[in-house]
């Protein structure tokens, strides 16, 4: 099938098959490794992505579905070397170790922010219930995210 | 100490990882790369009766198809250690095969492979492979499994046992200690087996290249230099100098990537066979199948005590599941990394530990984070809490009173245990006093009493434990049962400009050692941490290395590094002293410069460097370059400590349990990143927690793993843990160069028996004395009920 999709601000159009999934699209065809496949049941959320304005797990959506959609993924995050300040706050806390969880806390966390841009540490910790991290038992993944947000409402 | 050493400088390798640019061997495409499908037995124990493989060998897009019938069925991976029967009978070790021939030992042993131009072609076609199986019964339980009559996992040893061993002291004056006693505490359980789930799941490509007749693996190991050892020397047969292991970024381990697994192997044999690179990744339900997994002990064991709560002896009898086969380190983890620690930070003048080791119808139990010495922790830290309850004592008063006095390694000797090691240096004391400190002993004691009259169920939980890591030195490990040395390697290239590769044997995969590395480096050099890269990963570059677990990577990996610095500066010295027309006793070197003592001439390490790579003028007799490699084997393994207290309010109405603080003061001896030091407690504790109260590894009883997808094996999420309290102690490892012990494992060895230690405070006054693991609403709300 044939499918046009625009993926961090570039315009694609691909002719796939019907049964592949977004992120297999993403990694396989476009090339864009940071969005990570940790599991096969959409508990993991190392896929997360961002689909018009929306936090979504990548495995669980089939590229034909994203035809005609706007996608970021953790790649259009940064502008060249600069970090997008949820980028910053995780290095700046250590909030991640092994990094492959970390696309997808990234993009959970811009979710996060955009819908509440003041949450309290609970309400980071529900927001993050749909990914798993085994490194740093999001002790400084909930402190990054707290203080990307106050940098982004200063 | 230093500009960079004890600093909590930011990681260099984040960049990469923050954009998404981290390269995992997932993300690696090369050109002709084929990919694969395996077709696993659904059963735990079945007789393969036909294999029927044309179907798929005729679909779209299949390159071929492989059973054990095929050459790869004459192959099988090792054990890397023996562990033999208490009356000296060998290790029964099984051949571990790449594909099953005749019969399958659990569920997701893999019975055939097919090879294809694309995943779903491979993925489409091992649909079509038909196996005939005839299912047995099947035993899961590792005491079950040494029943008379039991299922039998291999039929050369119908018992079921791969060993049976034990350490400490005399059975019979242990017995006898236990008899006379003036209170003996019992205790029984099982420590449940858990799934390690490092996020990034296992991922092999191998290539062979027939023009040069070399091979790279490309794996997602957390030791690549001794995957390529086992795979040349022990599987394949193939020449070690004609392969390169190249593990580059690496997603998490936990123990669960330290081993050769089957699959590497099979696709390095693949590769060759078809001429092309081939890769296979696991999804996460192969991960549940067939990654290691960890603990699964069933334990029996009795702590006498005098009339004033001294500790006079310790007997303890577990059974301990090694799975089918005997992964890597598999038989070193209930014995050597678990019994040598029995003496835990007590006093205990009598200890002796019986492990038996069957083979059950699972995937393979392995060294999981902390590897044995949870097991050891979770067993001392709980029969003292019970202990402390039933003699009515306080648990805090009845540790204090049985801890080994303080000592450091240096003017005091180093504490010799009743079960074969001596401890470095340790204050268990100050930690467990700034532990109480932290949490506000007294006053929570006074505010669970207030609450009990309200109904709330308040608890608290200490755990003081105490580990081994750094593993080493290789005359121990091998007395010890080790199939191999466990020094590390450091390599420091000096280039000429005077920046500074660092090749080591450790392995990162979350660790930060580009960082950690660079900071001790750059300070002990004297130059800017930019003018240092560190190198791990990849066998053509890196001269060997032992890999990264057991907390080794710094207290042996940069142990390695510091000899080999020790060997620049003293060859920089001659060369500074040619330069500066001085004798090289008249030098001292300090902020990256050889100074002539009481004068101002000096000579910069850059020049000296450029002066080692353009020897026109130079030392008579001194060869050029500054290019030192050094092996490093300690003398003996390092011993960090701590102690960890939970805090929990547990429902009354449903038995769910709040973890409302977690408190670890942890002393992992000097420090040389507290950011980073702090993260591994967080990860550490957070696994700990999630055995405690959340995960389980379940097999049904025809040996079906019930737990084996995120829908139904319960990983720690974000809302299930509260923020964690950290402090430190620091008692430096008297030694290794850096005085570092290490602070991998500690988070996951001292954190589980203080929430269930907590949890049963909570529901004391109940009656409940103890509660199996993971502490899930309804057995706590069981417990409360009964």
């Amino acid at each position: 099938m044939q499918i046009s999709i625009t993926v961090n601000g570039k315009a694609y159009s691909h002719d796939i098959e019907p049964r592949m999934s977004l992120v297999e699209y993403l990694r396989e065809i476009l090339n864009l490794t940071g969005t990570h496949i940790g599991c096969d049941t959409s508990g993991c959320g190392a896929c997360t992505i961002n689909i018009d304005g929306v936090a979504a797990k990548s495995c669980t959506l089939l590229a034909v579905q994203a035809n005609g959609a706007s996608i970021t993924t953790i790649e259009g995050m940064a502008k060249g070397n600069e970090l997008h300040p949820i980028q910053e706050a995780f290095k700046e806390h250590h909030g991640l170790q092994c990094g492959f969880c970390t696309p997808g806390m990234v993009m959970t966390a811009a979710d996060i922010l955009k819908n509440n841009p003041s949450p309290n540490e609970m309400e980071i910790r529900h927001g993050l219930e749909g990914n798993f991290c085994r490194c740093t038992g999001y002790h400084n993944i909930v402190k990054s995210i707290q203080h990307a947000a106050e940098k982004m409402n200063s | 100490m230093g500009q960079f050493i004890g600093k909590a400088v930011k990681r260099r390798e984040d960049a990469r990882f923050l954009k998404g640019a981290g390269t995992y061997t997932d993300d690696i495409k090369l050109p002709q790369m084929a990919h694969t499908a395996f077709v696993r037995s659904p059963y735990a124990h079945a007789k393969v009766i036909d294999i029927r493989i044309k179907k798929a060998q005729e679909a779209d897009g299949v390159i071929a198809v492989y059973t054990g019938n095929d050459g790869c069925g004459e192959y099988g991976v090792p054990c890397g250690w023996q562990v033999d029967f208490k009356n000296g009978d060998t290790m029964r070790e099984p051949m571990h095969p790449l594909l099953v021939k005749n019969k399958v030992k659990h569920v997701g042993e893999a019975v055939a492979i097919v090879v294809a131009n694309t995943l779903a072609q491979a993925r489409d076609a091992a649909e079509l492979v038909e196996v005939d199986y005839e299912e047995m019964e099947a035993v899961t339980c590792p005491k079950k499994a040494m029943d008379e009559g039991a299922p039998i996992v291999h039929d050369d040893w119908p018992d079921n046992a791969s060993f049976d061993w034990c350490i400490g002291n005399d059975r019979t004056a242990v017995e006898e200690a236990l008899a006379n006693a003036h209170h003996v505490t019992e205790i029984k359980y099982r420590n449940q087996r858990v799934a390690p789930n490092a996020m990034e799941p296992r991922s092999y490509i191998a290539d062979y290249n027939v023009n040069d007749d070399k091979w790279t693996l490309y794996t997602s190991t957390q030791n690549p230099h001794l995957i390529r050892l086992l795979l040349c020397a022990f599987v394949l047969g193939i020449p070690e100098h004609k392969v390169r292991v190249v593990s580059k970024d690496v997603g998490g381990g936990f123990g669960s990537k330290i081993y050769h697994y089957t699959e590497e192997a099979l696709l390095t044999w693949i590769s060759k066979e078809i001429g092309r690179p081939v890769k296979w990744t696991s999804d996460r339900s192969e991960a549940f199948l067939t990654d290691a997994q960890g603990r699964d002990h069933m334990v029996e064991s009795k702590m006498g005590f005098d009339k004033d709560g001294n500790i006079v002896a310790h007997l303890t009898d577990e059974y301990c599941a090694m799975g089918a086969y005997l992964s890597t380190f598999a038989p070193a983890v209930p014995t050597y990394l678990h019994g040598t620690l029995f003496q835990g930070v007590y006093t205990t003048p009598l200890i002796h530990l019986n492990v038996v080791a069957p083979f059950t119808h699972t995937v393979a139990v392995d060294a999981y984070r902390g590897a044995g010495r949870p097991e050891a922790t979770y067993l001392l830290e709980r029969i003292i809490s019970k202990a402390a309850k039933e003699m009515d004592m306080d648990p805090a008063a009845l540790r204090l009173k049985n801890f080994i006095p303080p000592f450091d390694g240096v003017n005091e000797p180093g504490y010799q245990t009743q079960v074969a090691l001596q401890y470095d240096s340790g204050n268990y004391h100050a930690t467990l006093k700034r532990g109480l400190e932290m949490v506000g002993y007294e006053d929570f004691r006074k505010k669970q009493e207030d609450a009990r009259k309200s109904g709330k169920l308040l608890g608290i939980g200490i755990s003081t434990y105490i580990e081994g890591c750094g593993i080493a030195p290789s005359a121990v490990v091998g007395a010890l049962g080790a199939r191999a040395g466990l020094y590390e390697v450091g390599q420091v290239r000096v280039q000429p400009t005077g920046k500074v590769s660092v090749f080591t044997g450790s392995h990162s995969h979350g660790q930060g050692h580009e960082t950690v590395f660079a900071q001790f480096v750059a300070d002990k050099l004297g130059i800017p941490m930019d003018d240092v890269i560190i190198e791990h990963g990849d066998t053509d570059q890196v001269a060997f290395g032992m890999g990264t677990y057991g907390s080794r990577s710094l207290s042996v990996g940069g142990s390695a590094i510091i000899k080999s610095i020790e060997k620049i500066l003293e060859k920089g010295a001659k060369i500074a002293a040619h330069k500066l027309e001085a004798a090289e006793k008249d030098l001292e070197y300090a902020e990256g410069k050889w100074t002539v003592k009481g004068t101002d001439k000096s000579i910069s390490f850059g020049d000296v460097s450029l002066t080692a790579y353009v020897p026109h003028d130079y030392p008579e007799g001194l060869e050029p370059g500054l290019d030192f490699s050094s092996f490093y084997d300690p003398s003996n393994f390092t011993y960090p400590f701590g102690t960890h207290i939970a805090v929990v309010e547990v429902d009354a109405e449903t038995g769910k349990v709040d973890l409302q603080r977690f408190i670890a003061c942890d002393d992992v001896g000097n420090v040389m990143n507290p950011m980073i030091v702090d993260g591994q407690i967080h990860g550490g504790v957070a696994q700990g927690i999630g055995q405690a109260l959340l995960e389980e590894v379940i097999f049904d009883n025809t040996g079906q793993m019930i737990s084996g997808s995120y829908m139904d094996y319960a990983l720690p999420r974000a809302d299930d843990l509260p923020m964690i309290e950290t402090d430190r102690t620091v008692t430096p490892c008297p030694h290794n160069p850096l005085g570092v012990k290490g602070a991998g494992e500690a988070g996951a060895i001292g954190s589980t028996p203080a929430v269930v230690n907590a949890v049963v405070d909570a529901l004391a006054h109940l009656g409940v004395t103890d509660i199996q693991m993971p502490l899930t609403p309804q057995r706590v709300w069981r417990a409360m009920q009964q």
